[in-house]
């Protein structure tokens, strides 16, 4: 195969086709749908699912509003304690966190809806103009927030909240983060990244500044001379290496970046498409890649990951979900050679198998998918050079900021969450909840003694 | 065993309700789905026992509203679990109802056909009319004192049936020109329901029909704070029924079934049977037959199949071969609180395999009873009853959502550890409790 030209070509399948391909995963529930699914809720006492969600949302209250036809209670009940709900409810794991919790799953291997019900409170009240929150008074307390993802957006609003004045400063064009740049397009269709954004900042209180980047424009150093607080929300802007060699070849794609494009991209029949594709990973963005490719027309897809099913960063939900639209996932394999004379053509694996101490070794045997493209979906790191001086100031713990319980760094006045820091998920919902509790904690700061 | 559910030879539901024989105990009662030849012709064929004709009055008929007559609470799955009606009676002549009661009965000669009436509170009006209702051939009569709302302000309905004497009398009238079997529908709009039962025995009654429905209002429309349903805006009290009424018609039941001046007189038992279950419960409390309206307008006729295939199937797991078997068999077990047992002791009994631990059997006994259950037992979600604490009242049974999952047991040696006394298994109820102060 080597030598070949590759095949990578745009409008695999007809825009229409396309469209429908990338329709809302889980369609929103009806009134009637809702209220048959909120009645299903048991009201538990402590309940299980507001334990399993990473920001504490009274699930069983949220639910009894519904029932009663309060659909305001529900959403002010879900935003206060996560200010994208709406996200959350479209893009949490709920089959690993509340849903899984619920008593009902185990009772009759069937949850409540959690998930879509939050979608079902939440929504009337995202563009709606409804302020469900009204600032404080003002403090005349000054804090920046690097990074303008789930994180800094929860810990903005919440500052913004409770009087303090926010500046948002994001190194991407706009706000949002992954929400924006990385999830998957059919978990959130209609620019409902933005319109939460949007409603977020309506708040007031929040100036923002894009495309600014924390060790070119800006440094740690001055922010923390300039403002009364820091809260560094940054994610994970480096991408991690297979290690193998001429890995920057043509063809060779970072699939984080991928995802980005697609996720911008004003017309999907546009986005060239390998017909031929290796993903090598296991986590959501190997998930989110291996589909969305297949959504757009390539032929064959293949997820290889160097663990075993149970292994995966991806839950038991998003594999299926990657092999009900056609992706082939093989376990138990790493990548050991790119072939092709300059533009990728094949990936040579080695079979694995977990050694006697628990790590990785080479199985014996190899094998060789063909690869127009090769997505490289392995994990990312926190991107040092992006942070510049701050790197050498941050105490960090296995490549991320080292945080405490109120997500406050080694220094005295910053503050990080989200994927930056050591310790997360990597979830949507958990940089929210380190929003949210770094902005309680830098409040009390800010206002301890004054 | 025949499990095709339908013609097992060994249980048969023929029932005989004052000598007027019907296929089974299920008919269907005076209201809606009974007013006209073309609705009644529709149940027969679907397999109704019987039907008892919506109420007949006088010529010229009264008028219906053409707004709402009808209402709902329902669950949040739309099912219905109260109903309420502001429907009138029949608001058709006389005569096209008699016409079609005799063309229905000649039909349909297997069936009980009974027909309701309700007539002024004088004693012409029976001598002229009761006649006439009978010569279409119909089974019986069933004298409506039980609506409460519309011809109640007229002096009829549930005005009658909140009066004992006026019951009495009535009743007296009815059965001077009737031949055909009378029996007498009861409101539940009353404080005590043996002094209508009494008073309708007492003026020769062959038998009573209870409950009819409840003075009610539904609710309040949330966008005007006006009255729902309402007519024009304005609305009345309506008649409530459907499932959330059946403990109360089946308290009335037991009430007359087993007080001694009206112990044996013949009970056709209404109010809220959905299933076939729910007819279990009025032919157990004392009722011979029953009657079936808003599952009916809830759910069309169709339903049937279920009341009469449930019921043999019960009938046979029990060992009985007729509906008559199962009449009354409850009756001995409903009595007055002073007699209950104080010496009978239950504790709560938590089946933790079962158990989704959900934990409302914990809050409510925390909250509303008698703080007998845990949340934590050794650092993990558990609960556990306490039997120090625990009454055994029953509240944790009611609210968890798991069948079986919690039960009842009886102490039957030892001590009830939250009253530190002795279980004995003598009897003993409150006419000779110590605390007492009437004790015998």
């Amino acid at each position: 195969m080597a030598g070949t030209q590759p095949d990578i070509a745009p409008g695999r399948l007809s825009a229409a086709e396309i469209e429908r391909n990338f329709a809302d995963l889980h369609p929103p529930l009806s009134k009637s749908a809702a209220l048959i699914a909120a009645d299903r809720c048991y009201f538990c006492f402590a309940a299980p699912c507001t334990t399993a969600c990473p920001t504490g949302i009274d699930i069983p209250r949220f639910i009894q509003s519904i029932r009663s036809g309060d659909l305001e209670g529900a959403a002010r009940t879900i935003l206060s304690e996560n200010i994208m709900g709406g996200m959350c409810a479209r893009v949490c794991p709920t089959e690993v966190l509340c849903e899984q919790a619920c008593v009902r799953d185990g009772h009759e291997d069937r949850p409540v809806d959690i998930g879509l019900l939050q979608r079902y409170a939440t929504d009337p009240f995202l563009g709606s103009g409804t302020r469900l929150f009204e600032r404080a008074a003002p403090t005349g307390k000054r804090v920046a927030v690097v990074g303008g993802g789930p994180a800094g957006l929860s810990c903005g609003h919440r500052l913004a909240c409770l009087g303090h004045q926010v500046t948002i400063l994001s190194r991407d064009g706009k706000l949002g983060g992954l929400n924006e740049y990385g999830i998957a397009a059919y978990k959130t269709v209609d620019d409902f990244a933005q319109r939460e954004v949007n409603y977020i900042l309506a708040i007031g209180g929040i100036e923002v500044r894009t495309s600014t980047n924390l060790g070119k424009e800006l440094s740690l150093a001055r922010l923390c001379r300039d403002y009364d607080a820091v809260f560094l929300a940054v994610g994970l802007a480096g991408v991690n290496k297979l290690d193998l060699e001429s890995e920057d070849r043509p063809g060779v794609i970072d699939a984080v970046k991928y995802i980005a494009e697609l996720r911008q991209a004003p017309d999907k029949s546009r986005l060239p498409v390998g017909r031929h594709i290796v993903v090598i990973g296991g986590g959501m963005t190997a998930i989110d890649v291996a589909v969305q490719s297949r959504k757009l027309g390539a032929e064959e897809v293949t997820i290889v990951y160097r663990r075993g099913k149970e292994q995966m960063g991806a839950s038991g939900f998003e594999q299926d979900l990657a092999q009900s639209a056609g992706v082939r996932i093989r376990h138990w394999a790493r990548p050991t050679r790119l072939l092709g004379d300059a533009h990728v053509t094949a990936v040579e694996f080695e079979y694995t198998r977990a050694g006697a101490n628990g790590g990785l070794e080479g199985a014996g045997g190899i094998f060789t998918l063909p690869a127009d493209v090769v997505f490289k979906a392995i994990g990312q790191e926190l991107g040092w050079d992006e942070l510049g001086s701050a790197a050498g100031i941050l105490r960090t713990t296995r490549g991320r900021i080292a945080v405490d319980a109120n997500r406050r760094t080694s220094l005295d006045n910053v503050w990080a969450g989200g994927d930056c820091v050591a310790g997360g998920r990597d979830l949507t919902v958990t940089a929210v909840q380190d929003g949210k509790l770094a902005a309680e904690a830098i409040n009390r700061y800010l206002t301890a003694g004054g | 065993m025949n499990d095709t559910g339908r013609g097992n030879a060994a249980v048969d539901l023929g029932s005989e309700f004052l000598g007027i024989k019907s296929p089974n105990p299920f008919w269907l009662a005076s209201a809606p789905p009974t007013d006209k030849a073309y609705n009644v012709n529709r149940a027969f064929e679907a397999g109704w026992g019987g039907a008892v004709w919506k109420t007949l009055g006088e010529d010229p008929p009264i008028v219906n509203v053409s707004g709402p007559r009808y209402g709902a609470i329902h669950s949040n799955d739309r099912r219905v679990i109260g109903f309420i009606n502001v429907e009138l009676i029949t608001d058709r002549p006389l005569a096209t109802n008699l016409g079609e009661i005799r063309q229905i009965k000649r039909d349909w000669p297997d069936r009980a056909l009974v027909v309701s009436v309700m007539l002024p509170m004088n004693r012409e009006s029976w001598a002229k009319y009761v006649p006439m209702i009978e010569d279409t051939g119909a089974d019986g009569l069933e004298l409506n004192f039980g609506c409460p709302h519309g011809m109640s302000e007229r002096g009829m309905g549930s005005a009658v049936g909140q009066v004992p004497e006026y019951i009495r009398q009535a009743t007296a009238w009815c059965k001077a020109f009737a031949r055909v079997p009378v029996i007498i529908k009861l409101t539940p709009n009353v404080t005590n329901i043996l002094g209508p039962a009494k008073a309708a025995k007492d003026g020769g009654a062959d038998a009573v029909s209870l409950i009819n429905t409840l003075n009610s209002i539904m609710r309040v429309d949330y966008d005007t704070l006006s009255m729902y349903p309402n007519t024009d805006g304005m609305g009345s009290h309506g008649g409530y029924c459907g499932p959330a009424v059946k403990p109360i018609a089946l308290h009335m039941v037991a009430e007359i079934a087993r007080n001694q001046a009206t112990k044996g007189l013949p009970i056709s038992g209404i109010g809220g049977i959905t299933d076939w279950r729910d007819a279990v419960d009025f032919l157990a409390l004392g009722a011979s037959n029953v009657q079936v309206c808003t599952a009916a307008m809830v759910y069309g006729f169709r339903i049937i199949t279920d009341l009469t295939d449930g019921l043999s199937h019960f009938l046979r797991d029990k060992g009985m071969t007729r509906v008559a078997d199962l009449v009354g068999r409850a009756v001995p077990s409903v009595t007055d609180w002073q007699y209950l047992n104080l010496n009978y002791v239950v504790k709560a009994r938590i089946d933790q395999e079962l158990c989704i631990k959900c934990g409302r059997c914990h809050i409510v006994c925390e909250d509303a009873s008698h703080q007998a259950i845990t949340n934590t037992v050794n650092g993990e979600r558990r609960f556990e009853v306490i039997d120090k604490e625990c009454v055994g009242c029953n509240l944790c049974v009611s609210v968890c959502p798991v069948a079986d999952c919690i039960t009842m047991e009886r102490l039957t040696s030892g001590i009830d550890t939250r009253t530190g006394r002795a279980i004995v298994s003598e009897k003993a109820d409150w006419t000779t409790h110590p605390n007492n102060p009437l004790r015998r």
